[in-house]
């Protein structure tokens, strides 16, 4: 599994729109089993970069490679078997099942017309498993929580059996206590030999992960383990003298003030 | 693990339930909508006339078309405005208010004229019959240009309000168009305006044959496209994630789905909200799986067809409004209110 044909790996990608330079040269690797956090400020690059890497946006220069062949060489029903995305805001459609949202996640397997069998309800299952939703599987979105929104999404991109995750905020509707579960979460997807990548905001969440890369007007600026990138001087830079760091546990700590 | 795969999710006796409550409505709306008329005749008449145990040419040649039409038609809009309102994901995208009605009677209008002039046709219902194909595919051009204009007008379709302004405006003018191919031939003003309020009173056996043709073709085309329209509630980008090669995807069932608006049209003129209120009762009721939801949408249509057509010919007995005038009428403050509704949540 290792090596350099396991995983999903960003190289010297660029992006322009509309004549702007969103991405410049990014480079990324992302192996299976890792959690891979993506920090930045607003308008970084960060959700572009990630649709990149899903395979819904294609590069203006450079290449996105999954396990060793080119993105756009895949089918779009194998790459979405491999490659599962949840988008940070919906549309929710409120009048589907918990159930019927998470089977949908079966659809690269199953092509339009394939029937659904019992590989497809084992993998639903596990997904509900995973996310702690089995519960409430038969109830409509719509009554949902927005926290227990979210674990939907994940189960429904988990269902697809995807190697690689890619969650652009998904603990943006999370309280304290739900975001620590999330974390515990990915421990448990990622001891499966899947490869999480995470848009975030906030880098107290960032510092669990194995690595962190540290995206500034559409560029890499820093890459490396938590404690190589949370660091005052790198964060003090793009978010102003009032960002302090220290060091709870062995990991960095970001404070404002 | 013993148990059996969890693959229907609970809804499905629900379902099967509405269903079946649907095609007694159905049943009951042949019986009233066949007695009823100048000649009114009994359920008990009505049963051995359709069972074909007592030759009755008022059922057979009159009466009997124009149900099975009514539910024809009602069965293609009520099935085109839920594949509309999921490929667009917007709840409020049916064939009439996206404009794509008005461009069918556009193009069916130009057709007629160019066959020779209305000449005495409009009248006599006869003119569909001489060119039921032609029809329809003068219906579906029109119907296909109305549906770029409007998307072209609205930049897409995920802004709902801008979508319906840009079908009401793309709709008007295709009325006004119409109207004006119709003034040119002023004997048939009457008969030819009856026909854009949304008409059955035009409908025979061949109408009946030709919007059943196309419903049978498009049932399983649109029924197929099921799953990616559950997929699409998630989102573009969501569903494209998923491996769904979604711009061809669209152009295909907005081909189907218009050629199907075209073939109603054709024989009926412009009906409303048909399409916009079966299928929002129906997910109110069975939930948004468009796997149930599309057939049922088709059901619930015809459903609401058939009654509004038996309201149209009882309201002012022994004369009758013109259909889709009560489904305007009673579609129209539905239509209000989810655009309220909708208003709230944006």
């Amino acid at each position: 599994m290792a090596g350099p044909e396991a995983g999903l790996r960003a190289e010297g990608v660029s992006l322009a729109y509309r004549g702007r330079r969103v991405l410049e040269r990014v480079s990324l690797e992302l192996p299976r089993g890792a959690w891979l956090a993506l920090l930045g400020p607003n308008g970084a690059g960060k959700s572009t970069l990630l649709r990149l890497l899903a395979g819904l946006l294609g590069p203006s220069e450079g290449r996105v490679l999954l396990e060793g062949r080119p993105l756009a060489g895949w089918s779009p029903w194998a790459r979405g078997q491999r490659l599962a995305l949840v988008p940070q805001n919906g549309p929710y459609p409120e009048e589907l099942t918990v159930e019927e949202v998470v089977r949908l996640g079966r659809t690269p397997h199953l092509g339009l017309l394939g029937r659904e069998g019992r590989a497809d309800a084992e993998a639903v299952d596990w997904a509900l498993a995973q996310t702690h939703t089995a519960e409430f599987r038969r109830r409509l979105l719509g009554t949902l929580s927005g926290g227990e929104r979210q674990r939907v999404m994940l189960a429904r991109a988990l269902a697809s059996r995807p190697h690689y995750l890619l969650l652009d905020e998904p603990t943006a509707h999370l309280d304290l206590h739900h975001q620590a579960e999330f974390v515990g979460l990915l421990a448990g997807l990622r001891a499966q030999g899947i490869g999480v990548l995470t848009v975030l905001h906030d880098p107290n969440l960032a510092r669990q992960a194995d690595r962190v890369a540290f995206l500034a007007e559409g560029r890499v600026v820093a890459e490396g383990p938590p404690e190589a990138v949370i660091r005052e001087d790198l964060l003090a830079r793009v978010y102003g003298p009032m960002v302090r760091v220290r060091e709870v546990d062995g990991r960095p700590v970001v404070l404002l003030g | 693990m013993v148990r059996a795969p969890a693959l229907p999710s609970g809804r499905l006796p629900l379902r099967l339930g509405v269903m079946a409550a649907m095609l007694g409505l159905l049943a009951l709306g042949l019986v009233l909508g066949v007695g009823f008329g100048a000649v009114a005749l009994g359920p008990a008449e009505v049963l051995r006339a359709l069972a074909g145990l007592e030759a009755n040419p008022i059922v057979t040649e009159l009466r009997l078309p124009r149900v099975l039409g009514a539910m024809l038609v009602g069965a293609a809009l009520g099935l085109s405005g839920a594949a509309f309102q999921g490929l667009f994901r917007n709840p409020l995208a049916d064939p009439y208010l996206m404009g794509s009605a008005a461009g069918a009677a556009f193009g069916v209008t130009l057709a007629v004229s160019l066959a020779g002039g209305m000449s005495g046709a409009f009248a006599q219902g006869a003119v569909f019959e001489a060119l039921p194909v032609s029809a329809t595919l003068f219906g579906f051009l029109g119907a296909l240009l109305a549906v770029a204009v409007t998307l072209l007008l609205s930049g897409g379709a995920s802004r709902t309000h801008d979508l319906i302004l840009a079908g009401v405006v793309v709709g008007s003018v295709l009325v006004s168009l119409t109207s004006y191919l119709m003034l040119m031939d002023a004997d048939r003003v009457r008969a030819v305006f009856a026909y854009t309020l949304g008409n059955l009173a035009f409908l025979g056996w061949a109408g009946v044959r030709s919007v059943g043709f196309y419903l049978l073709l498009a049932l399983p085309l649109v029924w197929a496209f099921g799953r990616t329209l559950n997929a699409l509630s998630l989102g573009e980008e969501t569903a494209r994630s998923l491996g769904l090669p979604l711009p061809r995807l669209k152009l295909a069932l907005i081909a189907v789905v218009t050629l199907l608006t075209a073939a109603a049209v054709a024989q009926a003129g412009i009906i409303g909200f048909v399409g916009l209120v079966a299928p929002h009762i129906l997910r109110r009721l069975m939930g948004g799986d468009y796997r149930y939801l599309l057939p049922a949408s088709a059901l619930g249509g015809a459903v609401l067809m058939v009654y509004a057509d038996l309201l149209a010919r009882v309201l002012i007995a022994p004369a009758e409004l013109p259909v889709g005038m009560v489904t305007t009428l009673l579609g129209g403050p539905f239509f209000l209110y989810l655009l309220w509704r909708e208003r709230g949540r944006a």
